[in-house]
């Protein structure tokens, strides 16, 4: 089927609501934790499978790279979550006002925010 | 516009309420994990807690609805970009390569999270 209907939706040239950022980073880190659950199987794999592999696996997380990419992972899997019950609590019909949208927008990402700081300081 | 194929249950509804489901599982999940290790588990008290029978069949639940929320997620995303809008016969062509590796990396995690659990 080939679809010729018009879209006049020309994103980039529109200054985006805080409800579109919350919207977009909720995709980005879905990708972002689908991309990272390669690396969660394995951490599991490895960390059950011998005394040796659980010590190789938390002296690994002990370096500061990987610190860095388990804060990341940690801080998109934080955001993904609340800005998912966010979701889910608006599918219960609570809070689907314009108003509504935009308070639950700025209480995720300040959740979010004070959590991955909160999980930050907690790893170093 | 072939994408209601490659959705996981074939209607925007089932998606919509598996999506759900599996969020949250993945939530309790996480939760869980997140507390037993922010609480300085060792090796014998990990073995332990994932030789219990609820523990792998909690894992179990959590590795397939990684497996749908995971599918029905990169199915949104994958549908909305790389479409014959955007790029013509090619963006269709590009995304059902994408989502057959997908689908393929989501088998073998199944396999592979049921192979850590009873494997040895
Ligand atoms: C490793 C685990 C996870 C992965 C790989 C993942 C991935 C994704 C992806 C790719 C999407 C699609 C995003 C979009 O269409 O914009 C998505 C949507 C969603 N995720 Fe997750 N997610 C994970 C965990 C969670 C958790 C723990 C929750 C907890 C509440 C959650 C809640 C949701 C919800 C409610 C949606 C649907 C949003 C919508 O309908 O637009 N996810 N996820």
């Amino acid at each position: 089927m080939k679809d010729n209907r018009p879209v006049n939706l020309d994103i980039g040239s529109m200054r985006l609501p805080i409800t579109a950022w919350a919207s977009i980073s909720h995709r980005i880190s879905g990708v972002v934790l689908f991309a990272a659950s390669f690396g969660m199987l394995w951490a599991l794999d490895i960390s059950l499978a011998s005394a040796e592999g659980f010590a190789r696996l938390g002296e690994l997380l002990g370096s500061v790279p990987a610190k860095v990419a388990l804060w990341a992972v940690g801080t998109a899997l934080i955001y993904h979550s609340l800005a998912g019950i966010k979701h889910l609590v608006m599918d219960f019909g609570i809070g689907e006002s314009m108003e509504g949208g935009i308070l639950g927008s700025r209480l995720v990402i300040a959740a979010s925010v004070i959590i991955s700081v909160l999980l930050g300081v907690s790893l170093w | 516009m072939v994408t209601a194929v490659t959705s996981l249950g074939r209607s925007g509804l089932s998606d919509w309420l598996l999506q759900r489901v599996s969020a949250v599982v993945l939530l309790a999940y996480f939760i869980l994990i997140g507390w037993v290790v922010a609480s300085g588990i060792d090796y014998v008290g990990w073995q332990a807690l994932f030789a219990t029978a609820w523990m792998r069949v909690f894992t179990l639940l959590a590795v397939l609805s990684l497996a749908a929320h995971a599918w029905i997620g990169m199915w949104s995303v994958l549908t909305d970009y790389l479409t014959e809008r955007l790029m013509g016969t090619k963006g269709n062509v590009l995304r059902i390569g994408l989502q057959l590796c997908i689908s393929l990396l989501l088998f073998i995690y199944v396999i592979w999270g049921v192979q850590i659990l009873w494997g040895n």
